[in-house]
C-alpha cells in the first residue's frame, strides 16, 4: 500500500511542473494586454513602454517563467497587478469560501444524486426509474446560471425569503455559522449541487443496473437474501466509482464556478478567476490556475488511493 | 381602575419611546451596488475607470480643481476643489501657481499644505521619490500627460510645471486625488523592520493605507474587504458646508451582474444600483424604485478612416450617414436609455461651438448627398465596421450596430459587421486602420469620454496622434485642426480656451470624422428613501449632498 502511495505521489511531480507551464503559457498567449488594470486604455504607447518594464513584463518568456516558478516554489505567488495585494492571501480567502459553498454543494448533490440513481437503478423500467432519470436529465442539462437567476427572482424577489447576493451581510469576514449567514449560502449551494446531482445520479443508476445483472446478485438472492440485504452489497460495489464521481466533482465544484459565483457575488475562486481573466491580472491568473490545478491533482491522488483501499484490486492493476 | 388604565398608558409611551428612541438614533446607511466586480482602489488613484473616480475617489478625497455636479441641467464645467485660484506665468507658460485653501484638514488631521500637494505630484512622477508607486502611475499620468513636478512656493502655495504649454492643466488635474502624507508616512512606520527593501516597505504601505484611506473629502473609508464591500462613514468636519453628509456610512457593494445587482435592489439588499438590468426598467419602476438618468459626457460613434481608398474619405458620404439615422427610435429601441448626440459635447456645453453642420434624421438629404456621391439602391456603397459584443461604454452593441446596419441601407451603405474580441478591438484602436490587424475595415466603433478636451477631442483630429501614438485610428487631420488644437492648447484664459476649443469642436461636427450615435445616459435606480439626488451631465455624482429616510 506504501508503496503504490509513493508511486501515485511521484507521479504527481512531472504532473505539476507540465500544469505549470500550461497555466504559464495559457495566460500569455491569451489576447489583451497584462496591464490593463493599472493603464487606461487610452495611455499614450510611451507610458505603456515604460510601465511594461516597471512590472517587468519586457522581459523574455523563459525568463518571466522561470522567476516565476522559482517564487512558487518559495511559496510566494506573487502580488496581483489590479490590487496590489498577494495572490496567496487573496487565493486563500477565496478559496476558504468556495470550500464551503462547494462541500455543502456536494453534499447535496451526493445525497440526492445517489438517492435517485439507486433507486432508478434498483427499479430499473419502472416509473420511479423515469421520474428519477428524467430529474437527473433535467440537472446535468440545465445551465445552472439561469437556474440560480430564477432561484432568486423566485425566492429573493418574490418571496424575499432569502438574500440575492452576498456571503452574509457583513461580507465573509464576518461569517458566522448562524441562519443569518447560512441563509446566504443556500440558494448558491443549491444551484450548484443540481450538475453533480445529475452526474451523480447518472452513474449511479447506470452502475447498479450493471451490478444487478452480475451473477453474484443471482447467487445472493439464491442464498435467500432479502433485497434490503441484497440493495446492501449492490450499494457497496458501486461505492467506490461513486465515491470517484464525487472526488471529482468535488474537484470542479472547488474551481468554483464563474458564472455561480458571479450571479450570487460570491467571493470564492470562480469569482476571483473571473475578475483576473477580465483584468488581464496575470500574476492573479496563473496563481489561481496553478492551485485550483494543483487541487485537482491532489484529489486525483485521495481519491486514488482511497479507491484502492476500498477495492485491493485497483491497486495491482 | 382609571389609575391603572394610565399605568398602561404610560407604561405603553415608555416602551414605545424606547422601540423609538434607537430607531431615531439609527445609523442612516446608504448601500450601492456598482457594475465593478472589485472594490476600485482606494489609496486616492482609483482604478475601475469612471465608476472608481465616481465611487472611492470623489466621495473619499479632493483635486485641486474639482467638477461641478451641483445642477441635472447644466454641463458640468470645472470648479475649484482644494486650490482656491490658479494662474499661468505670464513669462513661462510652462509653469503655474495654485492658491490652497487654508484650514483643510485630511481625515488623519494633518493639515493640507503644499508639502502634500508636490508630495502626490511625486507619488507618481518622481522615480525615485520613497513613495513612488508604479500601481497609480497608469490610472494618472495618462490623464495629465503633460504634468511634469511640483514645488512649493509657501504653504499654501505650489508651482506645477508642465512639458510645454498646456492650458487644459486645471481640467487633467481633477484625476490628482491629495492623499494624506502624515497618514502613508504612519503606515510606512508601521511596516515590520525585517522588510527591508525600501520599494517593498512603499508598496506594503500603500497596502495599509488603501485598507484605511486618509483624503480630505467628505467620506473616510473605514473598512475595505477586497472584492465584497468598502464602508465610508461622514466626515463631518468637511471644509465644505454644503457637502457635509447627512449619510452616516456609504457601503459599496462590487455586484459586476447586471441580473444579481437588479435582484439585489429589488429584495432590499441594496438601496442604489448602477446601470440596472435594461430589461427589469419597468419591474423596478413598478416597485416604487426611482430611475435617473442624464447625458453624459460619453460618445458611442463609429470612427472614419481617411486611409487611402476609404469610402468615408467623401465628406458627402460622411455626412449622409450622420443624417441617416434615426436616432429616436433607436432611443425608442434601448428603452430610452441614450442621449441623442448632436456633437461630441452637446449644445450647452462651453466647446459646442455652433457647427454649421446639424447632426439629425433627414433621410431625404442623406439619400441626395449618397446620390451625389454617386451611389444608389442598385449601386451601394459597402463599408465595414469593427465592433465588439460587449465593452466599457459600448452600451448594447450588438443590437446598436445591427440597428445602423439596417438604418444605413436605406441610404445606399451596404454595412458588413466584423464582430471580434473587446480586447482585439480596443487594442487595433491604437493600431490604427491601416495595420493587418484592423481587418480591412474603415470604420471602428470604440466608446469614448468627452470629459477632457484631449480625450474628447484632440486625440482624435491631431497629426500628432497618429497610430500608434495615440486613439487618431482613422488618420484624420490636418493643418487646420493642428493649429486650432494649438490655439486652444496655448490660450490660458478660461474663458478664451472654452472658446478655442469650441472653435476646434464646431470644426470636427463639420468635418465629420465620425458618425455620432448616441450618448450614455448613466441609468442608475435608486430606493424613494433616497433623497436629493441630482444626476448630473457627468460620468460622477455627488453623494454628498444626499440624505436616506
Amino acid at each position: 500500500m506504501l508503496s503504490y502511495i509513493l508511486k501515485r505521489l511521484a507521479l504527481t511531480i512531472p504532473v505539476a511542473f507540465g500544469v505549470s507551464i500550461v497555466c504559464f503559457m495559457l495566460v500569455h498567449i491569451a489576447p489583451g494586454d497584462p496591464l490593463t488594470s493599472v493603464l487606461p486604455p487610452d495611455a499614450s504607447a510611451q507610458l505603456q513602454a515604460e510601465m511594461r518594464a516597471l512590472y517587468g513584463f519586457d522581459r523574455p518568456l523563459p525568463v518571466q517563467y522561470g522567476l516565476w516558478v522559482m517564487k512558487t516554489l518559495q511559496g510566494d505567488l506573487g502580488v496581483s497587478i489590479a490590487t496590489g495585494r498577494p495572490v496567496a492571501s487573496e487565493l486563500g480567502k477565496a478559496l476558504g469560501n468556495t470550500l464551503m459553498l462547494a462541500v455543502l454543494a456536494t453534499m447535496i448533490g451526493f445525497l440526492f444524486g445517489s438517492l435517485f440513481g439507486f433507486v432508478a437503478g434498483y427499479f430499473r423500467d419502472s416509473w420511479i426509474d423515469r421520474l428519477a432519470s428524467f430529474v437527473s436529465i433535467i440537472g446535468v442539462s440545465v445551465p445552472h446560471y439561469w437556474l440560480g437567476m430564477v432561484l432568486v427572482i423566485i425566492f429573493s424577489v418574490q418571496l424575499n425569503w432569502l438574500p440575492a447576493t452576498g456571503a452574509g451581510p457583513g461580507g465573509s469576514a464576518e461569517w458566522a455559522w448562524d441562519w443569518v449567514h447560512i441563509r446566504h449560502l443556500i440558494l448558491p449551494a443549491v444551484t450548484m449541487s443540481v450538475i453533480p446531482m445529475g452526474i451523480i445520479a447518472r452513474t449511479v443508476r447506470a452502475l447498479v443496473a450493471e451490478i444487478l445483472s452480475q451473477e453474484f446478485v443471482s447467487g445472493l438472492r439464491a442464498k435467500g437474501l432479502l433485497d434490503f440485504g441484497v440493495f446492501r452489497h449492490v450499494v457497496k460495489n458501486a461505492a467506490p466509482t461513486a465515491l470517484a464521481v464525487m472526488g471529482l466533482q468535488l474537484g470542479y465544484l472547488l474551481g468554483g464556478s464563474i458564472l455561480i459565483e458571479t450571479v450570487f457575488s460570491w467571493p470564492g475562486t470562480g469569482f476571483l478567476l473571473g475578475q483576473a481573466i477580465f483584468q488581464r491580472d496575470l500574476p492573479l491568473l496563473q496563481g489561481t490556475i496553478l492551485v485550483l490545478a494543483m487541487f485537482f491533482v491532489a484529489l486525483n491522488l485521495v481519491v486514488d488511493i482511497m479507491q484502492s483501499m476500498l477495492d485491493p484490486r485497483v491497486q495491482r492493476a | 381602575m382609571h389609575f391603572t388604565v394610565r399605568k398602561i398608558i404610560t407604561a405603553g409611551l415608555l416602551a414605545g419611546s424606547m422601540l423609538v428612541a434607537p430607531a431615531m438614533a439609527q445609523e442612516k446607511v446608504l448601500r450601492i451596488g456598482m457594475t465593478a466586480a472589485d472594490i476600485p482602489r482606494t489609496h486616492g488613484q482609483p482604478d475601475q475607470g469612471f465608476e472608481g473616480n465616481r465611487f472611492t475617489g470623489i466621495p473619499m478625497y479632493d483635486a485641486l480643481t474639482a467638477w461641478d455636479l451641483s445642477s441635472a441641467d447644466k454641463a458640468s464645467v470645472v470648479i475649484p476643489g482644494l486650490a482656491t485660484e490658479w494662474a499661468v506665468d505670464a513669462n513661462d507658460k510652462t509653469k503655474w501657481v495654485f492658491k490652497l485653501r487654508p484650514g483643510v484638514k485630511f481625515h488623519d488631521g494633518s493639515a493640507l499644505t503644499a508639502d502634500a500637494i508636490v508630495w502626490n505630484v511625486e507619488k507618481v512622477l518622481k522615480r525615485d521619490a520613497p513613495h513612488f508607486d508604479p500601481s497609480q502611475v497608469g490610472v494618472t499620468v495618462s490623464r495629465m500627460p503633460t504634468l511634469r513636478s511640483a514645488r512649493k512656493i509657501d504653504d499654501l502655495t505650489v508651482e506645477l510645471t508642465t512639458s510645454e504649454p498646456d492650458s487644459f492643466l486645471p481640467i487633467n488635474l481633477t484625476n490628482l486625488f491629495i492623499a494624506s502624507p502624515a497618514h502613508w508616512n504612519a503606515k510606512l512606520a508601521a511596516v515590520p523592520a525585517s522588510v527591508t527593501d525600501p520599494a517593498e516597505r512603499a508598496k506594503q504601505a500603500w497596502v495599509a493605507f488603501a485598507a484605511e484611506p486618509s483624503g480630505t473629502g467628505p467620506f473616510r473609508g473605514v473598512r475595505l474587504q477586497p472584492r465584497e464591500r468598502f464602508e465610508m462613514v461622514a466626515n463631518k468636519g468637511y471644509w465644505d458646508p454644503k457637502r457635509t453628509p447627512k449619510i452616516d456610512r456609504v457601503v459599496l457593494l462590487p455586484l459586476a451582474d447586471a441580473n444579481a445587482r437588479t435582484a439585489a435592489l429589488l429584495s432590499g439588499q441594496v438601496d442604489w444600483v448602477e446601470a440596472p438590468a435594461p430589461d427589469a426598467m419597468p419591474r423596478i419602476r413598478s416597485g416604487g424604485f426611482t430611475i435617473y438618468s442624464n447625458p453624459q459626457p460619453h460618445v458611442w460613434p463609429w470612427q472614419f478612416s481617411f486611409a487611402e481608398g476609404s469610402p468615408w474619405l467623401d465628406k458627402r458620404v460622411r455626412h449622409a450617414a450622420n443624417l441617416c439615422v434615426n436616432r429616436e427610435e433607436l432611443k425608442t429601441l434601448l428603452g430610452g436609455m441614450m442621449g441623442i448626440p448632436k456633437g461630441s459635447v452637446s449644445p450647452d456645453h462651453p466647446w459646442w461651438g455652433n457647427p454649421s453642420f446639424d447632426i439629425k434624421y433627414d433621410l431625404a438629404t442623406a439619400k441626395k448627398l449618397m446620390t451625389e456621391a454617386g451611389h444608389s439602391a442598385a449601386k451601394p456603397l459597402k463599408v465595414k465596421v469593427l465592433t465588439s459584443a460587449s465593452g466599457s461604454g459600448q452600451m448594447q452593441p450588438v443590437t446598436m450596430n445591427e440597428y445602423l446596419q439596417q438604418a444605413l441601407k436605406e441610404c445606399f451603405f451596404d454595412v458588413e459587421l466584423d464582430v471580434i474580441e473587446w480586447n482585439a478591438v480596443f487594442t487595433n484602436w491604437r493600431e490604427g486602420a491601416k495595420d493587418p490587424k484592423a481587418r480591412g475595415a474603415n470604420a471602428i466603433n470604440v466608446t469614448f469620454a468627452t470629459m477632457d478636451p484631449f480625450f474628447a477631442m484632440v486625440r482624435f483630429v491631431s497629426t500628432k496622434t497618429f497610430p500608434p501614438v495615440s486613439n487618431n485610428w482613422g488618420f484624420f487631420g490636418n493643418d487646420e485642426f493642428d493649429g486650432l488644437i494649438a490655439k486652444a492648447r496655448s490660450t490660458f484664459d478660461g474663458k478664451e480656451r472654452d472658446a478655442a476649443l469650441a472653435n476646434l469642436h464646431k470644426r470636427i461636427v463639420e468635418e465629420a470624422p465620425f458618425l455620432w450615435v448616441a450618448h450614455d445616459v448613466g441609468p442608475r435606480a435608486m430606493s424613494a428613501k433616497v433623497k436629493g439626488v441630482v444626476q448630473p451631465k457627468s460620468w460622477f455624482i455627488d453623494i454628498a449632498p444626499m440624505s436616506i429616510d
